[in-house]
C-alpha cells in the first residue's frame, strides 16, 4: 500500500490509561504511607515527603531548611558518613535529595532485593540523622562555596534575584539555599532543634513503590517508619497567613555580568497557589503561551526571531503564590527587543489575540493526551502520588484530570490570562551586560532599572 | 536482563528493531543516523548539530514545523547529536504511532523540498544562541573544549567539540545540507527502534510501509582516524574563564566503546568518584576538603575514548595539591588494586544503574535507545545481557591493571581553568590556550 502523503494520518480513538493502583493507610503515628504496585524492573524506591520547605526558614536564617536536609545523610542511627554511604552502594542505592518552598524529599531507589534495607536507612535519614559537628561544618562549607560559584551562574543570579524583588521578606523571598550572611552565622544547634521542631509523622507522607506487593511494601515501611515519634508536629505553615507584598519600587533590575555573551531574562509576578479552582485553566493558558515548544512565546524569540535557544513560561505552583514567569536567555544584543516581545506576547493573550479555537486544541490535546507518560515508572508514580500529599489534592485528582482539561474553554483561558497576569505588576530582571542592554531601558517603559553586581550590591548590606 | 526484541531489515537496509512493552499505553521512536561531528572536516565544525536542528523545520509533505502535530497528539520529541551519531526520538500515546512514522520517515525521505534559505538562517541564529547560552556563558564553558583540541591531532575528528566553532556555524552555508542530507540521511544509515505498547507484526509493518519507500542510498564512507600519537610526557595548560573557584581537569586516552578495557575503566572511575564513600571524594572533600567537588568518569566512543577526572579547589587551596592527591590515589589503586569491599560496591552500583537507565520505553535513554545503540555500536540489539556480563566479570586484578595500564602520569593532559587574570593559580608551567 502506497503512503499517502497528502494527509496525515488519523489519530484514532485514545488509548484508556489503567491508572497504578495507589493503596493508602495511616499509621498509629499518624504518618500517612501509600504503595504502588509497579513489576516492570527489579526496583524499589522509597519516598519521604516532609512538608517542610524554605518557606519555613526563620527570617533571619535563609538556608536552615536546605542545610538540615543536607545532614540527613551525614551519618543516621549507628551509621557514620561513610557507613551509610557504604551500605547504600552495596544495596545499588540512588539517594536524591530535594528541598524546594514547601517541602523536602528524599527519595531512596534500590534493588528490589534491598528493599527493606533502603527503607529502614530512608528511616535512619529522616528520624535519626547524626547531626554531628565536625559533619556540620563541612556541609556549611561546601553550600558556602556553592553560593560563591553560584555568582557565575546566570540563571541562579536570576533565579535569586527575581524572588527576592518579587517577595522581599515574605517566605518565599529566597532561594532554598539561602544567603552568605546567614549560612555564615547558622549554628548546629539551630539544625538540631529545626530538626527536631519540624520533622514528625503526622504530617510526612511515605511512598514506597516497586517491584514488591501492596502488603510487602506496606509492611517495610511500617517496620521502618512505625516507631518514630517526635516532639514537633510537622504542620506544614498555612500560607493564608502570609501577607503578600505589593508591586516593587524597582520595576526593572539588571544584574551587571560585563561582556556576558547573553541576557538571562525573567519577566513576571507573584502567581498563585496550587489549590487554585482555576489550575486546569491556567494549565491549558501557559500550555499555549509558553509550555511547550509550539507555544507562542517560543515561536516568536526562537523560530521566527532567532533571539534564544529557547523560551518558556510558568506558573509554579506551590502551597501559597508561586510566581509567574517568562524565562529565557538571549542574544545580548536584541536583549530589549526580546523583552519587548515578551511583554506583548502576555498583553495579547489577554484580548488583543486571545487563544483561538485551534490553540486550545492544540494545548488541551497535549495534556490530555500525554498524560498517561507521568504514570510509566514506579518513580513517576510515586512522585505523582506525593504532589497529592503536599498540596492536599483529593485522591481522584488523577482521574479527573483529563475531564477537567477537556471542560476547559476558550472564554476560560481568557478568563484566567485577564486575571492573573498583569501588565501593569509585571517586574523584569536581567542577568547581562549593563553597557549593552542599559540604553535601551527605556524602551521598556519600566522606569530606571536598579543596579546589582553579582554578589548583589547594594541589596545585601544595606 | 532480558528485553525481547525482533529486528527486521527492509529491502533498503534500514534496521526496525521493536521492543513490546505493555506498561503503559504509550511507544517510544527512536531513530538513530549513524552520522555525528566526527563526519564533519576542520572548518566545518558543528554542522552535523546544525543540520539536526533543520530536521524540525518541516519536510515537503508536511511543511509547517514538524513539533505542532506531535505535540498535539500527546507525543514529547526531541533529538541529540554526539560525535557519533544523530538520534530523534517521539514518545507518543499509541494511536499516534503511526503519525510519528509518517512524520519521520517524511523528513528521511523529503526534507530538502521543504528547505529554505529562511530557516536555515533562523536556526543558524538559534545554534549560536544555544553556544552561547550552553557553552560561551556558562561557567568553565569552554573546558570541553580545550581538552578534546589537547587530546586530539587537528586532523582527528575528535579534535572538535559536536557544538563546533562559532565561525564555522556562522560560515556554514545550505548547500553543505544538501550534501549532507544526501550522504547520510538514508535508510542504509540508518536504524529505527520501537519500544511499548505495540504488536510487534503490526509495528513491522507499519515501518515497511512508510519506510519501504525510500531510496536506500549507499553506505557512507567509514571515517579515517588517523592514529593518536601520544606525547609521552604530560601536557599542561591553562585557560582563563570568568570563575570564582580553580577547577583541573585531567584526561587521558582511553578504550573505545565496548573494548577491551572499557568496562574495568567504568568501574575505576566508580571506585575513584562514585558516592561519599569513593576514594578521591573521601579524602579531597571529606577528609582534607581541599576540594568542593570531584568527578571521574569513563567516556567511550566509537574511535577511542578519554578518562577524566575534574576537581575543584576549595577556597584557599591549590590545583597543585589536587594534582599530588590524585597522583597518590591513582598510584594505590594501580599498586594495590581495590579492596574486595569496593569491588562489591562497584558492582552492585553498576548493576542498578544499567537497570535504572531501563526504566522507561524511550526519549533521551530508554530501552529504544539503547537497542539502537546496541545495533549500531556492536550489531547486535540484544546485547543487554552480555553488556551487563562485561561489568560482572570485571576483578579486584583487572582493575588494578587497568588503572595501571592507561592511567599513567606522562599520558595525561592537565587543563587548569582559573579566574580571569590568575594564571598563577594553574598548576607550573602550563601553557596558556584561548578558546571562543
Amino acid at each position: 500500500m502506497r503512503v499517502d502523503r497528502a494527509r496525515l494520518p488519523a489519530l484514532g480513538a485514545d488509548p484508556s490509561l489503567r491508572f497504578p493502583e495507589i493503596r493508602r493507610r495511616t499509621l498509629s503515628n499518624g504518618l500517612r504511607v501509600c504503595t504502588v504496585e509497579h513489576h516492570a524492573v527489579p526496583l524499589v524506591s522509597f519516598l519521604a515527603l516532609m512538608p517542610v520547605g524554605a518557606s519555613v526558614d526563620p527570617i533571619d536564617r535563609p538556608g536552615l531548611a536546605a542545610i538540615t536536609s543536607d545532614m540527613l545523610d551525614e551519618g543516621c542511627g549507628d551509621l557514620d558518613a561513610m557507613a551509610l554511604h557504604d551500605t547504600l552502594g552495596r544495596i545499588g542505592g540512588h539517594l536524591d535529595s530535594e528541598i524546594g518552598s514547601d517541602a523536602t524529599i528524599l527519595t531512596l531507589s534500590s534493588l528490589a532485593r534491598f528493599a527493606d534495607r533502603a527503607s529502614g536507612l530512608l528511616a535512619d535519614m529522616v528520624i535519626r540523622p547524626r547531626l554531628e559537628a565536625l559533619d556540620f561544618q563541612r556541609v556549611r562549607e561546601l553550600r558556602l562555596n556553592r553560593l560563591i560559584q553560584l555568582r557565575d551562574l546566570a540563571p541562579a543570579l536570576a533565579d535569586r534575584a527575581f524572588a527576592r524583588l518579587l517577595y522581599r521578606d515574605h517566605p518565599y523571598g529566597h532561594t532554598p539555599l539561602g544567603t552568605e550572611e546567614s549560612l555564615q552565622s547558622v549554628t548546629l544547634s539551630e539544625v538540631r532543634a529545626f530538626h527536631g521542631a519540624k520533622f514528625a509523622p503526622a504530617h510526612a507522607t511515605v511512598i514506597a513503590a516497586g517491584d514488591a506487593t501492596h502488603d510487602a511494601l506496606a509492611a517495610s515501611v511500617e517496620a521502618a517508619f512505625g516507631g518514630w515519634s517526635a516532639p514537633g508536629s510537622g504542620a506544614p505553615p498555612d500560607p493564608a497567613l502570609w501577607t503578600l507584598p505589593g508591586p516593587p519600587d524597582d520595576r526593572i533590575v539588571i544584574v551587571n555580568r560585563p561582556a556576558a555573551a547573553q541576557s538571562e531574562l525573567r519577566i513576571g509576578h507573584i502567581g498563585v497557589p496550587r489549590r487554585t479552582p482555576d489550575y486546569h485553566a491556567l494549565l491549558v493558558l501557559n500550555i499555549v503561551l509558553g509550555g511547550q515548544f509550539v507555544s507562542r512565546i517560543n515561536m516568536n524569540l526562537r523560530e521566527d526571531k532567532g533571539y534564544t535557544y529557547g523560551a518558556r513560561t510558568s506558573f509554579d505552583f506551590r502551597r501559597g503564590a508561586g510566581p509567574f514567569s517568562v524565562t529565557a536567555s538571549v542574544q545580548s544584543d536584541v536583549t530589549i527587543e526580546a523583552v519587548i516581545e515578551a511583554l506583548n506576547e502576555l498583553q495579547a493573550i489577554r484580548g488583543d489575540r486571545p487563544v483561538t479555537a485551534a490553540e486550545l486544541q492544540t494545548g488541551r490535546a497535549a495534556l490530555t493526551r500525554g498524560y498517561p507518560r507521568n504514570f510509566e515508572t514506579a518513580e513517576q508514580v510515586s512522585r505523582g502520588a506525593a504532589q497529592l500529599a503536599l498540596y492536599d489534592l483529593p485522591d481522584d485528582y488523577f482521574s479527573t484530570f483529563v475531564p477537567k482539561v477537556l471542560a476547559v474553554d476558550e472564554a476560560a483561558v481568557t478568563n484566567v490570562a485577564q486575571r492573573y497576569i498583569d501588565p501593569a505588576r509585571l517586574v523584569t530582571v536581567i542577568v547581562g551586560d549593563r553597557e549593552k542592554v542599559a540604553p535601551g531601558v527605556a524602551r521598556l517603559n519600566m522606569g530606571t532599572p536598579a543596579e546589582l553586581t553579582s554578589t548583589f550590591e547594594p541589596w545585601i548590606g544595606r | 536482563m532480558n528485553i525481547p526484541y525482533t529486528r527486521q531489515t527492509l529491502d533498503n537496509g534500514l534496521d526496525v528493531l521493536v521492543h513490546e512493552d505493555h506498561g503503559c499505553p504509550i511507544v517510544a521512536v527512536n531513530l538513530w543516523y549513524h552520522v555525528g561531528s566526527k563526519n564533519e572536516t576542520p572548518g566545518r565544525t558543528g554542522f552535523a548539530h546544525l543540520f539536526e536542528h533543520l530536521m524540525f523545520e518541516g519536510s515537503q509533505h508536511y511543511d509547517k514545523g514538524y513539533f505542532h502535530p506531535l505535540q498535539e497528539a500527546g507525543g514529547l520529541l526531541n533529538g541529540s547529536t554526539n560525535a557519533d551519531r544523530t538520534n530523534y526520538w517521539e514518545v507518543v500515546p499509541t494511536n499516534a504511532l503511526e503519525l510519528a512514522l509518517w512524520m519521520e520517515s517524511d523528513r528521511m525521505g523529503y526534507l530538502l523540498p521543504a528547505l529554505t534559505d529562511a530557516k536555515f538562517a533562523n536556526q543558524r541564529d538559534v545554534v549560536l544562541n544555544e553556544r552561547r547560552q550552553n557553552y560561551e556563558n556558562r561557567p568553565y564553558g569552554f573546558a570541553g573544549m580545550a581538552v578534546m583540541a589537547a587530546l586530539y591531532p587537528e586532523d582527528h575528528p575528535y579534535h572538535w567539540m559536536t557544538i563546533g566553532a562559532a565561525e564555522d556555524i556562522q560560515a556554514a552555508h545550505i548547500d553543505d545540507v544538501r550534501a549532507f542530507f544526501q550522504t547520510y540521511y538514508r535508510p542504509r544509515n540508518a536504524s529505527l527502534a520501537l519500544a511499548g505498547d505495540v504488536d510487534t507484526a503490526q509495528a513491522v509493518e507499519l515501518a515497511a510501509r512508510y519506510f519501504g519507500e525510500l531510496d536506500g542510498g549507499d553506505e557512507p564512507t567509514p571515517v579515517h582516524a588517523p592514529p593518536v600519537v601520544e606525547f609521552g610526557s604530560e601536557q599542561r595548560l591553562v585557560l582563563e574563564d570568568r570563575v570564582e573557584l580553580p577547577r583541573l581537569y585531567l584526561s587521558w586516552h582511553s578504550p573505545s566503546i565496548f573494548a577491551a578495557d572499557d568496562a574495568e575503566l567504568d568501574l575505576v572511575a566508580e571506585i575513584l568518584s562514585g558516592g561519599k564513600t569513593s576514594r578521591l571524594y573521601r579524602t579531597l572533600v571529606y577528609q582534607e576538603r581541599l576540594a568542593t567537588e570531584v568527578a571521574a568518569s569513563q567516556s567511550s566512543r566509537e574511535l577511542g575514548g578519554y578518562f577524566q577526572i575534574i576537581v575543584t579547589a576549595a577556597p584557599g587551596r591549590t590545583l597543585a595539591e589536587l594534582d599530588r592527591a590524585i597522583g597518590v590515589a591513582i598510584d594505590v589503586l594501580a599498586n594495590e588494586g581495590p579492596t574486595l569491599d569496593e569491588m562489591e560496591r562497584c558492582q552492585a552500583q553498576a548493576e542498578a544503574n544499567f537497570i535504572f537507565r531501563l526504566q522507561t520505553v524511550g526519549g533521551f535513554g530508554g530501552k529504544s535507545d539503547q537497542l539502537n545503540a546496541y545495533n549500531v555500536f556492536v550489531g547486535d540489539p540484544g546485547f543487554f545481557e552480555r553488556d551487563l556480563d562485561r561489568y560482572r566479570r570485571v576483578t579486584a586484578a583487572s582493575v588494578q591493571r587497568v588503572a595501571r595500564a592507561w592511567l599513567q602520569p606522562e599520558r595525561r593532559v592537565l587543563l587548569s581553568v582559573v579566574p580571569g587574570g590568575r594564571n598563577d593559580l594553574a598548576l607550573a608551567g602550563s601553557q596558556p590556550v584561548s578558546v571562543s
